[in-house]
């Protein structure tokens, strides 16, 4: 470039390529696809490269710091022929369905009867939601302890309330430390439960009520004909949420029991963070976190349509 | 829904069952509390009745702050989720606004897509991310995590945001369009300011869910000096067989309360973003 095409060529820059550019960005679609695209890239090189990289990952036999070698479905005949995979599958959908269960009765439960009048409400709404505030590690420290082996609080009860000769082991029998998981996963979960179907009541008109009274409705009918048809979409979106995060729980199987005894309480998700972490073995690991896709994928197609319509 | 009765219905229909879940749900930070208080000595002795401190002792706390890295934690822990909800809140707004307001091909499908990383479970993602992470050379930094908790951030902070910014009338947009002003200007001038309280919400939200995250941190962080407070309280307050249940329940208090205070102060908010996606 010489020394004076400058000064001709920015002034002409100024004058037409500016304006057009941003007449340009000024375009509804231009516009919306300029602001959308750096999220987007950043959740794709973030969700979906690692996604489909996993996929690429259960298709390999790959041990730990060396290059994989392609196996096909291998990971996953093996994983068939694996009776603790079968049995982690079976733990996982004892663990998701009874915790879903308590959940949305424990729930709905709180939620009725925090739906009535009385003093400082909103203190005690927002007491009840700390379970589910308070990072799900650290409380699950104090469940630990209230279900330890030779000093748990409840065992103490027990035998000084003269209801046992001794405590049992919580953790330690395998369908007793299923159930602890279980209890402690609805102690967690139930106030959003609880909360978002008490939203749910409040949105339901008070005259419906009136008219089904007037109408000769009891208490239950009104419950049965008017409550429960309201909350339904509610319960539905509440519901599938609790089935998709206790599906792939972690965090309280691994500090409550890394997966024993026996690996009685084994989830997909500790289980392949054994086999993959501990065992160094990442292309089974992968198949194994993979294999809970199918059931998963119906539920997250489901309710991402439906959020989306909604 | 006032119904007649005395006060053994209110009992039996109102502060019975309410008690319960007080007690149910209150009970284990109960237990935080007390043993955290207790001497050793009381704490390992089946005779000694359990549910009160007998000896209260401050000395957990003392040994968990001078013996072990706890305010290192605590740090690399607020760093983290300050700094990846913040990145969470602009790319969210950056989904949310075109998402809420404009027309343009592909919204429906990108809609689609946000709801759906949303619901999409780490433990599908942590062993191919761990490689990556690997490779990267972001292994043992706060970076590893810091780029990686805004991907479960965003999806929820860009839904959360595009119901709030349907609330919000157009029409000062509207005007400021025809007095002129550009659709960044309009956006960032007009709209946004209007939106503070649907950031408070997805902001605390986004907080609490950052701090709660362990699996990425247990998995990219090996090194005391990096560690956060969940990962450094299960892997270095226990040793093989050896648990310091003092220090434990004194950690996982103490790591409790910043949530607690930043929650308490801002309930009605995280309220109406936790009931927001359900209820409308």
């Amino acid at each position: 470039m010489s020394a004076h095409s400058e000064p001709i060529a920015l002034p002409a820059i100024r004058r037409r390529v500016l304006p057009a550019l941003r007449n340009w960005t000024e375009r509804e679609d231009v516009f919306s696809w300029l602001m959308i695209l750096p999220p987007m890239a950043f959740l794709i090189a973030l969700v979906g490269y690692p996604f489909v990289y996993g996929i690429w990952l259960s298709l390999e036999n790959r041990p730990v710091a060396q290059p994989g070698t392609f196996i096909g479905l291998g990971n996953f005949f093996s994983d068939f022929r694996d009776p603790t995979f079968w049995q982690v599958v079976q733990n996982t959908f004892v663990y998701t369905g009874a915790a879903t269960l308590l959940k949305m009765v424990g729930g709905l439960g709180l939620a009725l009867v925090m739906n009535q009048a009385f003093p400082m409400k909103n203190l005690v709404r927002a007491v009840l939601l700390l379970p589910f505030i308070v990072p799900t590690v650290l409380s699950t420290i104090a469940w630990m302890w209230i279900l330890d082996p030779s000093f748990s609080v409840i065992n103490w009860l027990l035998v000084h309330g003269g209801i046992a000769a001794r405590g049992p082991s919580w953790l330690g029998n395998p369908a007793l430390a299923m159930a602890s998981l279980i209890v402690v996963n609805t102690w967690r979960g139930l106030p959003f439960y609880a909360i978002t179907l008490l939203a749910g009541l409040q949105t339901i008109p008070p005259e419906l009520y009136e008219a089904a009274t007037i109408d000769g409705a009891s208490a239950l009918d009104r419950f049965r004909y008017v409550t429960l048809p309201l909350l339904k979409p509610v319960v539905f979106i509440v519901t599938m949420f609790s089935l998709i995060f206790t599906f792939s729980d972690f965090q309280l199987v691994y500090v409550l029991t890394r997966g024993g005894p026996a690996n009685a309480t084994h989830l997909f998700a500790t289980y392949a963070f054994d086999i993959a972490m501990s065992g160094g073995q990442f292309g089974l690991g992968a198949s194994v976190a993979l294999a809970m896709l199918p059931p998963l994928a119906l539920l997250i197609v489901a309710l991402a349509l439906y959020l989306r319509r909604a | 829904m006032v119904e007649a009765g005395g006060w053994q219905v209110r009992a039996m229909r109102l502060w019975l069952p309410l008690g319960f879940f007080l007690i149910f749900a209150l009970f284990p930070f109960y237990w935080m509390a007390v043993t955290s208080l207790k001497p050793n000595q009381e704490l390992y002795n089946p005779q000694v009745m359990p549910l009160i401190v007998h000896h209260p002792t401050l000395k957990h706390y003392v040994d968990l702050l001078g013996e072990t890295d706890f305010l290192t934690w605590t740090w690399n822990t607020m760093l983290v989720a300050t700094v990846s909800t913040a990145i969470s809140l602009v790319f969210g707004v950056m989904l949310a606004y075109p998402l809420a307001r404009m027309n343009f091909p592909g919204s429906a499908l990108v809609s689609f897509a946000v709801a759906a990383t949303y619901l999409v479970p780490q433990p599908l993602l942590f062993i191919p991310m761990a490689e990556i992470i690997e490779r990267m050379g972001l292994g043992n930094t706060l970076t590893s995590v810091i780029l990686t908790y805004p991907t479960l951030l965003i999806p929820f902070c860009a839904w959360l945001l595009m119901g709030y910014f349907k609330s919000v009338p157009r029409e000062l947009e509207d005007a400021a369009r025809i007095d002129g002003a550009s659709r960044l200007q309009t956006m960032f001038l007009v709209f946004l300011p209007l939106c503070k309280p649907g950031f408070i919400s997805a902001g605390i939200f986004a907080f609490t869910l950052a701090q709660n995250e362990f699996l990425y941190a247990l998995i990219f962080l090996t090194d005391t000096s990096v560690r956060t407070v969940p990962v450094g309280a299960i892997a270095e307050l226990i040793r093989g067989d050896v648990f310091y249940w003092g220090q434990l329940m004194a950690a996982a208090l103490l790591g409790s309360i910043p949530v607690a205070i930043i929650y308490s102060f801002f309930v009605e908010h995280y309220v109406a973003g936790l009931t927001a996606g359900a209820v409308k």
